[in-house]
C-alpha cells in the first residue's frame, strides 16, 4: 500500500463514496424536506403528508442510516487497501 | 409522595450518580484531561457526544419551539442532526488521525501559522462561552420551578456540580458522567412522550402515534385534527410553513454546518482509539440523538393538540391546576380583554383579540402535568432537564479551559511550561469559566437568545471551511485559510450585529439580503470563506512539502493509535 498509486486510488474511492452519500443527504433533507416539500405534501403517508414527514422524521432516519453505510463501506475499503488499524490495542 | 418530594429524590439520585462516576474516573495527565487518553470506545463516545450536544435548548425548548412553529420548526430537527453526516464523512476520521487535542491545534498546525491558531482560539472561546451562559440559566429555571428554591441558589448548586467533575475529571470524568447523563435525559424524555402518545392515540411509540388516528373514537388523524383546530383559531395550518423556502434552506444549512464546526462536538472525536472508531462513534452519536429528535416533533404535536383542546374558550375559573402553577411563574399569562371570563387563544389573523401568552418552554416542562402523569414522571423530567444542561455546560467548559491552557499558553505565549503546570492552568481556567458562566446564569444578559444565532453562524463561517479545505485540498495555504476565516467571520458577524443589535426594527424579510434571516446568514459566510480561501491560495505560494505530507498522512487511517502516544 505504500505506493503512491494505491494511496491515490484509496483516496479517489473514498471521495466517490462520500460524494454519493452526500447527494442522498442533500436530496432527503434540502430536497424532500424543503425545496419540494409542498409537492410531496400532496401525497399521503398514513396520517402524514409526505413532505412534512420527511422534514420532521424521514430525513433524520436517513441521516443515521447514511453514517452506518459509510462506516461499513470505509471499513471494507480500509481492509482492501490494507490501511486499516489493528484492533488489538486496549479499548 | 408529593411531586416535590419525588423531584428532590430524582434530582438527588442523579447528582449522586454523577459525583460517583466523576470520582471513579479522575484525570491524571493532560492527555486524560483533554482527550480522555484517547481510549474511549466508540459507542460510549457516541453516547457522551449525544449528551454533550443535546443541551437545555434541545431538552426543554425544542419541542415547544416546534409546537408553536409547526412545519417551520423542521429547521431545528434537520439542522441539528444533518450536521452529524458532515462530521462523520468529512471531519471526524481525519481529525482523529491527526491526533492532538483541540480544533485550534489542527488549524494552527495544518496552516503552519500562529495567526491561524489565534483566530481559531478566539472563535472557540466565543462560541463556547455564548452557549454555556444559556445552560446555567436552564439549570436555574429547572431548580426554581420544580424545587421551589431561589433561582440563584439553583445556579450555585449547578456550578458546584459542574466544577466538581469538569475540573477534577477533565475529559475523562466528563465523558463517563455524560454517559450517565444521557441515560437520565433520554429516559426522562421518552417516558412522558410514551404516556402521552398512549393517551392520545393508543400507540406506544410516539413516532408512530404522531401519524396515527386519535384515540377518541373519531377515526380522525391527529395531524388533520391539529391542522383543523389551528385554522379555526386563525393560526396557519400546523403542517404548512410560513417562512420563505430560501430562508428555511439557509437556516437549515447554517445549523448543519455550524453543528459540524462546533469545537465541543469536534473535540469528542479525538477521544476514541482509532479512525474507524471515530467514524462509527459519529453514527452512534446521531442514533442516540435521533431517539430524542424524532420524538420531539411528536411531543410538539401532541402538546399543541392537547393545549388547543383544553384551553380554547375554556372558562378561566375552571382551568386545571397546571395552568395556575405555571401562571405563578409568569410563563403563562392571561388577560381577559373582552371580560367574558373565557380564554380566547387565537392566531395571527385576529391577534388583537388574543388573551393568552404561553412561553414555549412550558411544552416539555408542563407536559406531564397537562397529561396528568404521576409525580415521579414530573420529578424525572426535572432531573432530565438538569442532565441536559449540565452535560453540555461541562463539555463547553472543557473547550474553554483547553483553549486557554493548551492553545494560548502552551502552544503560544509560554511554550516552556511543564505538563503539570499546563494541567493546573487548565483546571484553574475551568474554575474561572464556571464562575463567569454562573454569573451570567444569575444575571442573564438580555441577548442570550440572539447570541445563539451568532455561535452557529461563526462556527459555520470560520471552522468548517478551514478544516474541510485543510483535509481535502493539499494546495490550501495559510494565506488562503486565514483570509477565508477572517472574511467569513467579519461578514457573518456584521450581518448579525446589524440586524440583531444595531437596527433590530429593520430585522424583517424585506430588508434582509435575498430574504435570508440572520439565523441563516452563516451559510453565506461559509460560502464566502470557501471562495476567498480558494482564490487567495491560488495566487500565493503553495504550503511547504512537510504540510503536504501531513495532509497525505491524515487521509490514511493506519497509525492513529500511535498519533496520540507521540503527542500525549
Amino acid at each position: 500500500m505504500d505506493t503512491n498509486d494505491s494511496r491515490h486510488q484509496y483516496w479517489r474511492r473514498n471521495l466517490r463514496y462520500v460524494g454519493v452519500l452526500l447527494i442522498v443527504w442533500f436530496v432527503v433533507s434540502f430536497g424532500c424536506g424543503i425545496l419540494f416539500v409542498d409537492e410531496l405534501d400532496t401525497i399521503r403517508f398514513g396520517g402524514f403528508k409526505l413532505g412534512f414527514w420527511f422534514a420532521q422524521q424521514g430525513a433524520i432516519y436517513v441521516f443515521v442510516a447514511l453514517i452506518f453505510v459509510y462506516v461499513f463501506l470505509m471499513n471494507r475499503l480500509d481492509k482492501r487497501f490494507s490501511v486499516d488499524e489493528p484492533s488489538t490495542q486496549a479499548e | 409522595m408529593t411531586v416535590q418530594a419525588w423531584t428532590f429524590t430524582m434530582v438527588g439520585l442523579s447528582f449522586a450518580l454523577y459525583i460517583g462516576v466523576a470520582i471513579w474516573s479522575r484525570a491524571t495527565s493532560t492527555g486524560e484531561f483533554y482527550v480522555a487518553g484517547g481510549r474511549v470506545p466508540a459507542i460510549v463516545n457516541g453516547m457522551a457526544t449525544a449528551a454533550d450536544w443535546m443541551s437545555a435548548a434541545s431538552f426543554i425548548s425544542m419541542a415547544g419551539l416546534i409546537s408553536f412553529m409547526g412545519r417551520d420548526g423542521s429547521v431545528y430537527l434537520m439542522g441539528w442532526t444533518g450536521g452529524y453526516v458532515l462530521l462523520a464523512l468529512l471531519l471526524a476520521p481525519y481529525l482523529r488521525k491527526f491526533g492532538k487535542f483541540t480544533v485550534p491545534d489542527f488549524v494552527g498546525d495544518r496552516y503552519y501559522s500562529q495567526t491561524a491558531r489565534f483566530v481559531a482560539v478566539i472563535c472557540a472561546i466565543f462560541v463556547s462561552f455564548t452557549y454555556v451562559a444559556g445552560q446555567m440559566r436552564g439549570v436555574g429555571i429547572v431548580f426554581s420551578r420544580f424545587l421551589e428554591i431561589d433561582i440563584n441558589l439553583g445556579v450555585f448548586i449547578g456550578m458546584g456540580i459542574v466544577f466538581f467533575y469538569a475540573v477534577l475529571g477533565g475529559m475523562k470524568g466528563i465523558t463517563y458522567t455524560q454517559v450517565a447523563q444521557y441515560c437520565v435525559l433520554i429516559f426522562a424524555y421518552l417516558v412522558p412522550a410514551i404516556f402521552i402518545s398512549l393517551l392520545m392515540t393508543g400507540n406506544v411509540i410516539p413516532q408512530i402515534g404522531f401519524g396515527a388516528t386519535l384515540a377518541d373514537g373519531s377515526g380522525e388523524f391527529l395531524l388533520d385534527k391539529l391542522d383543523g383546530l389551528s385554522r379555526e383559531l386563525g393560526f396557519t395550518a400546523y403542517t404548512s410553513g410560513q417562512r420563505g423556502t430560501l430562508d428555511v434552506f439557509f437556516i437549515t444549512a447554517a445549523l448543519m454546518v455550524g453543528t459540524a464546526g462546533l469545537p465541543h462536538v469536534i473535540v469528542r472525536f479525538y477521544t476514541v482509539p482509532r479512525v474507524s472508531a471515530a467514524r462509527s462513534s459519529a453514527g452512534w452519536a446521531l442514533l442516540f440523538i435521533a431517539l430524542l429528535y424524532t420524538c420531539a416533533p411528536a411531543v410538539a404535536a401532541f402538546a399543541r393538540t392537547n393545549l388547543l383542546n383544553t384551553i380554547s374558550e375554556a372558562p378561566y375559573e375552571e382551568v386545571p391546576d397546571w395552568f395556575k402553577n405555571w401562571e405563578a411563574t409568569g410563563l403563562i399569562t392571561f388577560e381577559d380583554k373582552n371580560g367574558d371570563g373565557l380564554i380566547q387563544y387565537v392566531g395571527s389573523n385576529a391577534v388583537m383579540d388574543n388573551e393568552l401568552t404561553i412561553d414555549r418552554d412550558i411544552i416539555v416542562l408542563a407536559n406531564p402535568e397537562i397529561a396528568r402523569l404521576p409525580g415521579w414522571v414530573i420529578g424525572l423530567v426535572a432531573a432530565g432537564g438538569l442532565a441536559a444542561a449540565l452535560s453540555t455546560a461541562a463539555g463547553l467548559l472543557l473547550v474553554m479551559s483547553t483553549s486557554v491552557a493548551h492553545d494560548l499558553l502552551k502552544k503560544g505565549l509560554l511554550p516552556d511550561i511543564t505538563e503539570h503546570t499546563e494541567l493546573t492552568t487548565a483546571r484553574v481556567v475551568a474554575g474561572i469559566a464556571v464562575c463567569v458562566a454562573g454569573y451570567f446564569g444569575i444575571n442573564p444578559p438580555g441577548f442570550v437568545a440572539q447570541v445563539v444565532a451568532f455561535a452557529f453562524g461563526l462556527a459555520a463561517a470560520s471552522f468548517f471551511p478551514a478544516i474541510i479545505l485543510g483535509i481535502f485540498t493539499k494546495r490550501m495555504n495559510k494565506y488562503g485559510a486565514v483570509s477565508g476565516m477572517i472574511v467569513g467571520i467579519i461578514f457573518t458577524a456584521a450581518y448579525i450585529i446589524y440586524f440583531k443589535f444595531l437596527q433590530p426594527d429593520l430585522n424583517s424579510a424585506e430588508h434582509w439580503l435575498f430574504g435570508i434571516s440572520p439565523e441563516g446568514i452563516g451559510t453565506v459566510g461559509a460560502a464566502l470563506n470557501f471562495v476567498v480561501a480558494l482564490a487567495v491560495s491560488a495566487v500565493t505560494p503553495a504550503p511547504p512539502a512537510t504540510i503536504q505530507m501531513l495532509v497525505e498522512e491524515i487521509r490514511i487511517p493506519r497509525g492513529a493509535g500511535e498519533a496520540h502516544e507521540v503527542s500525549a
